[in-house]
């Protein structure tokens, strides 16, 4: 146990150049939660993100360089893992997730005890999220997948406003995907038999910043997580468990 | 081209697609650096198995024998792979020195916090020593 840690759930919001919005995001979440920490991960900003989120009263990870939303997100679950957290929420840093929301993710949870993972879908009711068609399509095609994959309908697999248990944390801190981690993270959560479900949220419109996925980069993201998903299929065990060997080893010869 | 050099060629690129599918499999090998080299095993199973396309490559770049565009093509993707890596080592050494450089920094913060506690632990020493006396 540590000084930093003053209540037993964590919300960390990754957040790179979101000088805009950190100091508003990290407020309304104090604010409508008391019983959350914060905790920043900045993942390499070149801009204040990091003073202004320390300035509204975060915990702050700041990452040496830019690692991408997956390593970003990562360090939460390790810095969660680290510091015994019951539960952790993930919260985007540019207004998106709405933080009184959070209670819609922490009752699904409260009413079932062996849930590992809720997800806030914006797609299991109609609740009118602006997404440009390219964008929707590529989610709708994921979600497709990854329902048949998972036996479960998946609707929003690219949301990132997720709460996770102990459980949860520790799979993810041991190992989350990379870039455009949420699809992949649903079909680890069913490989170690996890359990997970999507509740309806709202979510807003970004409220500044780029997103991480810009129109050109998404086919290239596309095509990448699908071959995630296929070469995902073909493992025994997706991720090393206790025991097993590092997944980072030395190997032979090489 | 020969349909022996075609099978040859064929069977050596489908063993490399599969190499590297098994690597990203065991997690030896990321998705973003299989993906380059699962894109040229592709683009050269596709020359090597329909001749009608190497052909055309092979007069459209002016090489007069199909099976030497095949290994110009296949040059090709291997240089611009090597080119991949390249930049990918840079970005790695860059990162390498940031991180030596940070850790060098948090030992000497480290170290001078331990020393602080030391000289807190001594004058307390002092003091209490002083106060038993």
């Amino acid at each position: 146990m540590t000084v930093s840690r003053r209540s037993d759930n964590l919300a960390v919001v990754p957040a790179y150049n979101e000088a805009a919005t950190i100091e508003a995001v990290v407020a309304s979440i104090r604010e409508a939660r008391t019983d959350f920490d914060v905790l920043v991960v900045d993942d390499g900003s070149t801009d204040a993100t990091s003073e202004l989120a320390e300035r509204a009263g975060a915990l702050v990870l700041r990452l040496p360089f830019n690692l991408g939303i997956g390593g970003a997100v990562q360090a939460g679950f390790t810095f969660a893992l680290e510091h015994r957290y019951e539960r952790m929420v993930q919260v985007d840093a540019d207004g998106q997730h709405l933080p009184h929301e959070i209670q819609v993710l922490a009752q699904a949870m409260d009413a079932n005890p062996a849930l590992d993972m809720v997800c806030g879908s914006r797609f299991i009711t109609d609740t009118g999220y602006p997404a440009p068609i390219s964008r929707r399509t590529g989610i709708h095609i994921f979600a497709f997948l990854l329902s048949r994959i998972v036996g479960q309908r998946v609707s929003d697999p690219t949301s990132g406003f997720r709460l996770y248990n102990r459980r949860g944390i520790a799979l993810f801190a041991r190992d989350y995907p990379h870039d455009y981690p949420e699809v992949e993270a649903v079909l680890m959560v069913h490989h170690h038999r996890l359990r997970m479900v999507e509740v309806p949220v709202e979510m807003r419109e970004r409220g500044g910043g780029m997103s991480s996925i810009t129109s050109g980069k998404s086919a290239y993201y596309m095509i990448k997580v699908l071959l995630a998903l296929f070469v995902g299929l073909a493992r025994r065990r997706p991720v090393p468990v206790p025991g097993e060997d590092a997944p980072v080893a030395a190997g032979h010869g090489i | 081209m020969d349909v022996r050099l075609r099978v040859v060629a064929l069977a050596a690129i489908l063993a490399l697609f599969l190499v590297v599918l098994d690597l990203v499999r065991r997690r030896k090998l990321l998705e973003r650096y299989a993906l380059l080299w699962l894109f040229s095993a592709l683009a050269l199973i596709g020359l090597a198995a329909w001749g009608g396309l190497l052909s055309g490559v092979a007069t459209a770049i002016g090489v007069v024998a199909p099976a030497n565009a095949l290994f110009v093509v296949a040059i090709g993707f291997i240089l611009v792979l090597l080119l991949h890596f390249s930049i990918a080592v840079s970005r790695l050494t860059d990162q390498a020195k940031i991180l030596a450089q940070r850790l060098a920094l948090l030992e000497q913060r480290q170290r001078r916090l331990e020393d602080e506690g030391e000289e807190e632990e001594a004058d307390r020493d002092y003091v209490s020593d002083r106060v038993s006396d």
